[in-house]
């Protein structure tokens, strides 16, 4: 048996059925990851003893017959999840030495349901980015071709469950940073609606587009996850009073009746979206080809303001970045500079060495769009446009379950190929970035690969709360392409 | 939207960050590259259109006020990068 290959759903059943334990798994994976990560770069930190005491609570639990859903399974976590007694950094060199007090909720919920957490992941500073390459502190390469990017901003994550260092990883997404790594390394990942998952203990960016999700190897190991994770917490304002149902349902409806009876629309502004590599588009065509065969209809849609999307997200997210981030000025935790003149003068020495350049960029960005003169021109028209881009879905699904599209417009780039040119690498970020703006969910499963062997992608945007049809459609389409077998050589 | 080089020292100074002098042409012509694409904004027709701030609920999320416990000095000064006991220390504010 090949412990890296274990999806959750296996290794659950085998450690319930005790034909392997949980330090058995655990142990192997850390072997894994340390013959293999220095090449990958996926983690920024990683706690063997924790992660090995943990895996022997798990045990325990399964001798005395305590079984919970992830009981002894090692899942990565994006290094922008608060995580008692492990280090914190978000990718930033301002918090290089932070250790979290407490767990975030989504932490204490893996936690409760048995889950031993293998690792911190790395990320681009702050989820800012679309290549993991605004790290401070490592590049992450894709397990798939080392010279080329993982994608980002959750890059570390979707790298460790496509190197198979960990069953399964939580990953974050602002405007795509679950979507875009997991369509780059040939993994599944899911952007839940908004308000579906507690962000508490989730280090904030853009705190109206944030959301924590899963990044699995395959659709049903996301379903699991979701169900862990979902839900309403108290110590979220914004997390959403709304029933969650069992997210396995959704294969029930699939072996029931195939895809028969559903929609998926096209939008045709996404079609004449300029620079789409071609094999993203042969693949996107077979993707369709496949669905259509599974009994779905396809119709094109109109969502009339896509290209005033990457400008809209490119004021609203660096605006409320620019609000979130003056918290690290030095005083209660992180990075401080102590040689200074005064108050001030320590925050911005502090701010200035602690923060990477495209954090700084993103700062500026929002504090320029907020200063006073600005505010309407700026943010105020950017929550309008906001409300039209919300508009233009609410109309869309009048006529179709979900929305079809890549995920990026070409697969993973070459690492440092666009590092000085940040507005090309945020117009890259248009397929992904409505789905935040409108705040519903959006999942890409693998769909094929480039003429260079890069994993390629497809989208599924659904109604708000209706992750249900995309785990449905997403493992329709994966039960018949079958690319969740395939992993990279290491 | 052309970003000057004071303007760019402007900006980071409400922003409390330091752009250095050597850095601010790079950061003016790419803020000005960025807020040049946004410019786009301008051709969206948005008159009577409502504000969304988000895609949350709009509704109050209010629950009764009850005594708990606070996690105390020693947990919340625990990451304070200079500390007095229960006092975060920084540089003197009063002159």
């Amino acid at each position: 048996m090949k412990y890296h290959e274990l999806t959750i759903e296996r290794a659950v059943k085998l450690i319930a059925s005790r034909q392997i334990s949980s330090v058995e798994l655990t142990s192997y994976l850390l072997d894994r990851i340390e013959k293999y990560d220095d090449e990958i770069g996926a983690f920024i930190t990683v706690d063997k003893t924790m992660a090995l005491d943990q895996a022997q609570k798990a045990d325990k639990l399964v001798a005395d017959n305590q079984i919970q859903s992830l009981t002894g399974i090692p899942i990565a976590l994006k290094d922008l999840l608060c995580t008692k007694g492990i280090k914190t950094t978000c990718g930033s060199q301002i918090l290089n030495n932070f250790i979290p007090e407490y767990d975030g909720t989504i932490v204490k919920k893996l936690k409760e349901s048995g889950a031993v957490i293998i690792g911190k992941t790395n990320l681009d500073e702050f989820g800012m980015g679309s290549s993991t390459e605004n790290s401070s502190y490592k590049i992450t390469t894709n397990p798939w071709n080392k010279d080329h990017v993982p994608g980002g901003s959750s890059g570390g994550s979707a790298a460790a469950v496509s190197a198979r260092f960990c069953c399964a990883a939580l990953g974050t997404d602002t405007g795509g940073s679950i979507r875009q790594p997991s369509s780059h390394c040939g993994v599944v990942g899911l952007k839940p609606t908004y308000g579906r998952v507690s962000r508490f203990g989730l280090v904030s960016y853009a705190s109206s587009l944030d959301q924590i999700g899963p990044i699995t190897k395959d659709v049903k190991d996301a379903a699991i996850l979701m169900n862990v994770i979902s839900g309403n917490d108290n110590m979220d304002s914004t997390s959403a009073k709304v029933d969650v149902p069992d997210f396995m349902k959704a294969f029930d409806q699939f072996e029931k009746g195939s895809l028969s009876g559903m929609t998926a629309g096209i939008p045709n502004e996404y079609l004449s979206v300029e620079g789409i590599d071609p094999d993203v588009e042969n693949v996107f065509n077979e993707a369709k080809r496949v669905l259509e065969e599974l009994g779905v209809k396809i119709i094109d849609i109109s969502l009339p303001h896509t290209d005033y999307v990457v400008a809209a997200y490119y004021i609203i997210a660096p605006s409320e970045a620019s609000s979130n981030l003056a918290r690290f000025d030095g005083v209660k935790y992180g990075f401080r500079e102590t040689v200074s003149d005064d108050l001030i003068d320590m925050y911005k020495k502090t701010k200035s060495k602690g923060f990477g350049p495209e954090v700084k960029r993103r700062i500026m960005i929002g504090t320029y769009a907020l200063s006073a003169g600005y505010y309407d021109a700026y943010y105020g028209r950017a929550s309008k446009v906001r409300t039209l881009i919300m508009n233009d879905f609410s109309t869309a699904f009048n006529r179709c379950d979900f929305i079809i599209s890549p995920v990026a417009p070409a697969p993973a780039f070459k690492i440092g190929e666009n590092i000085d040119d940040p507005l090309t690498m945020y117009l890259t970020d248009i397929f992904t970035l409505s789905a935040n703006m409108a705040g519903i969910p959006g999942i890409s499963v693998p769909a094929g690969f480039s003429s260079k062997g890069l994993p390629i992608g497809i989208q599924m945007m659904g109604r708000q709360f209706d992750e249900l049809s995309l785990l449905r459609a997403g493992y329709g389409f994966e039960k018949t392409i079958q690319l969740d077998k395939k992993f990279p050589d290491l | 939207m052309k970003i000057s080089t004071d303007e760019v020292a402007k900006i980071a100074n409400l922003a409390r960050l330091e752009v250095e002098k050597s850095q601010q042409k790079k950061m003016a012509e790419q803020l000005s590259n960025i807020l040049g694409y946004i410019d786009k904004l301008k051709d969206a027709d948005v008159k009577g259109v409502k504000l969304s701030s988000g895609a949350g609920f709009m509704n109050n999320v209010l629950r009764e006020d009850e005594v708990r416990l606070s996690p105390g000095p020693k947990v919340t000064l625990a990451n304070a990068p200079q500390k007095d006991e229960d006092f975060y220390i920084v540089p003197r504010v009063v002159k």
